[in-house]
């Protein structure tokens, strides 16, 4: 099965370059054979129906699943060119440059301020106290946040609503100056309106990262991304810029699911 | 007739009443096979019962405390009985022969004052024997008529069923609690005559320690019972050497099965390291006596230390250590393992390592956990007594140093108890004492460990 590409993609500086990946839990293939481009500052979504493989291949950008004893990762991916996958490649500088928002808000049981300042501390981005406060404003604002916690910063960050939680995981995120940020279901947890808010701010973060998200839901998708990838029982059925995709698909299985016949 | 009798009666009776109420709770379903009962018959007649057997069993729980003495007043009260001396003692042997021989379990007296009494213990055990059985039936036919004529088509007898069962599990943790209090009342008790005799801040400030049970009992010197030196070595053994290895040991093996070892090898590990727990302390105290004690006295010798002794006060803590690894790394393994998967992902997508995220977040957020474990283990460790008699020594010493011999609260209490003084010998009363004062630092220890966990404990939810 190959992956039907738009031909008509305005052509982008990719940030990140999968070729043949695929994955596998013991001896069960999850993802198969995938190849795509993450383009850089765009907002890229992995659609498909639940158990498709769309987080299960997220999760291989940041080798966060190198924390699942029993999953294999075959095939190339790169970032700026270098295998992330290759015996040099340091995970935790790369999880630092892939910073990861995952699909219920996870803040430490630690403070707001401590929640932002955990990354840039154990990767030693801000030794001084007054650079530390700057970097956790910084990233609160960047996340929009600021405005709402600025008064209490010490208070704990489970304490938040959830969007606010969410929102605190991508300030989080972010102030450890990653150059792409992955989001698995971001607002899956969350009310319509802390929904927008991170859409929102989905938005604005494009301006400067490489965005890849995982949604459930194709509005969302058709509402923050630029290029859409369409997951089906663990491969990539399409891939395209995000209006083709929904007003034009290649295949009757991306038109079927973006029509709501299954999934 | 005995309580068992009772006992088997009750649960005939109650037996009864199930059957009984279960015939009743289908009769309303054949009568009215349209309408559903608003409870399965099974629950109907577990209602009925219950409350067959539970009240019997409270009025069994009660005669049983109540009837021995009815029987022995009213023996008292028959001419035989007025008959007896008036001295105490002499009183009770002559009862308890003549009661023994009343039920069968002496062939004959010793005696011969005894022998009138036989017969009037012999009327009054089976009189006040059958009043049990009567009341017996006529509490559980009261209790289950009562019930019984509840029952109805639409009676809830599943709701009620419930709170009958709340109840008694209510009442189960009411035990522990009251043997608790009932345990510290004794304590508090005999602590007071003590302190009649010594000053409490003699005891608690004396720096000497040294009972002499020979000694008058009336005039005795309190210089002699300083629990100073006890106490610096029940902490300086149980708190101080034996954390000293089971708190690293027991949280970097709980670290390294949770977060590294690989699922096989900790299935295989944890019941491993768990067995330590099991392992009787008398065997902990022969490996710390026989094994670990000359070979620390060995190396205190060739490392220049003279009179290094084959009982110290470290052999005893380092084993003692051992021992308690299981209860740190117990729990600590426990709690690390309950904090959400979402928590450690989180870190360890922000770039941190392994030991970042779990000295930074894991740790923090199991922290109650962590320390209850170690309070158990304090716990454990200062009650301890079989590795320090046979490894640390019975000499009170007030010391630094750990190669000297020392002794515990715990030992000490046991070495008052069985020794030689009479039961009202301030020596012997002083075990109570040592024993309250116990009680009271563990749970100060308890109290200060759950303020410090509320205070810095990060709560993930």
């Amino acid at each position: 099965m190959v992956t039907r590409i738009h031909q008509n993609m305005e052509v982008r500086d990719a940030k990140m370059q999968a070729r043949d990946v695929s994955v596998y839990y013991e001896s069960k293939r999850a993802i198969d054979n995938v190849s795509i481009d993450i383009p850089n500052k765009l907002v890229t979504a992995f659609i498909g129906p639940s158990g498709c493989g769309k987080s299960t291949f997220l999760r291989t950008l940041n080798r966060m699943n190198d924390t699942i004893p029993s999953a294999r990762v075959d095939g190339e991916i790169t970032l700026d060119g270098e295998n992330i996958y290759s015996p040099k490649i340091d995970v935790v500088q790369l999880r630092a440059r892939v910073g990861m928002v995952f699909q219920k808000p996870n803040p430490f049981p630690k403070s707001i301020y401590e929640n932002v300042a955990y990354g840039p501390r154990i990767h030693g981005f801000a030794e001084k106290k007054d650079d530390m406060d700057a970097v956790v404003e910084h990233s609160l604002k960047r996340a929009g946040l600021w405005e709402e916690v600025k008064d209490r910063l010490s208070d704990s960050g489970t304490a938040l609503s959830g969007g606010q939680q969410q929102r605190l995981c991508i300030a989080r995120a972010i102030a450890v100056d990653p150059e792409v940020i992955l989001m698995d279901e971001p607002c899956s947890a969350l009310d319509p309106i802390a929904t927008a808010k991170i859409e929102e701010l989905i938005n604005d973060l494009a301006d400067n990262y490489a965005i890849v998200i995982v949604t459930h839901s194709m509005q969302q998708a058709a509402r923050v991304s630029q290029r859409t990838a369409f997951f089906h029982l663990g491969q990539m059925v399409e891939y395209g810029p995000t209006s083709d995709i929904f007003t034009n698909p290649l295949e009757t299985r991306t038109k079927d699911y973006i029509t709501g016949r299954y999934g | 007739m005995t309580i068992t009798t009772l006992l088997l009666l009750a649960v005939g009776l109650a037996l009864a009443g199930w059957l009984a109420a279960r015939a009743r709770a289908w009769s309303f379903q054949k009568a009215d096979g349209a309408r559903r009962l608003a409870a399965r018959p099974q629950y109907h007649a577990w209602f009925v019962a219950l409350w067959i057997i539970l009240p019997v069993l409270l009025f069994i729980g009660l005669w049983s405390v109540i009837s021995p003495q009815l029987v022995t007043q009213s023996v008292l009260a028959s001419p035989a009985g007025q008959a007896l001396p008036d001295f105490d003692l002499e009183r009770t042997k002559l009862l308890n022969e003549a009661r023994a021989v009343a039920e069968g379990s002496a062939i004959g007296v010793f005696n011969e004052g005894a022998r009138p009494l036989i017969e009037p213990y012999r009327d009054a055990l089976s009189r006040y024997q059958f009043i049990g059985l009567a009341l017996t039936v006529i509490i559980a036919l009261l209790a289950g008529m009562q019930a019984f004529l509840r029952l109805k088509p639409d009676f809830a007898a599943r709701t009620k069923v419930e709170k009958i069962v709340m109840s008694v599990l209510i009442l189960a943790s009411l035990v522990a609690i009251l043997t608790t209090l009932g345990i510290v009342v004794s304590l508090v008790f005999e602590t007071f005559r003590f302190f009649e005799k010594i000053s409490p801040i003699d005891f608690l400030f004396g720096t000497e320690w040294g009972p002499d049970p020979i000694a008058s009992a009336d005039n005795p010197d309190p210089s002699r019972y300083g629990a100073i030196p006890l106490f610096w070595g029940t902490i300086y053994i149980g708190a101080i050497i034996a954390m000293i290895v089971a708190i690293p040991l027991g949280l970097m093996s709980a670290i390294y099965l949770t977060q590294y070892a690989s699922p096989k090898w900790r299935s295989w590990l944890k019941p491993t390291l768990e067995i330590l727990a099991g392992v009787p302390t008398v065997v902990y105290g022969y490996f710390a006596a026989l094994t670990v004690a000359p070979f620390i006295r060995d190396i205190a010798r060739a490392a220049g230390v003279e009179n290094a002794s084959s009982e110290s006060a470290l052999a005893a803590g380092l084993v003692m250590g051992v021992m308690i690894i299981p209860f740190v790394s117990s729990m600590a393994d426990d709690s690390i393992a309950a904090v959400p998967q979402s928590m450690r992902d989180g870190s360890l997508a922000m770039g941190a390592t392994t030991s970042e995220t779990i000295r930074r977040v894991l740790v923090p957020a199991a922290l109650p956990g962590i320390v209850a474990g170690i309070m158990l283990a304090i716990s454990r460790a200062i009650g301890e007594t079989m590795i320090v008699v046979m490894a640390a020594g019975a000499a009170a010493n007030l010391t630094a140093n750990p190669l000297e011999t020392m002794t515990t609260v715990t030992y000490q209490i046991v070495a008052l108890l069985t020794g030689e003084g009479s039961f009202d010998h301030p020596a012997t009363l002083a075990a109570f004492a040592l024993g309250f004062v116990l009680f009271l630092v563990t749970l100060g220890l308890n109290f200060i460990a759950l303020r410090v966990v509320k205070r810095f404990r990060e709560a993930y939810e």
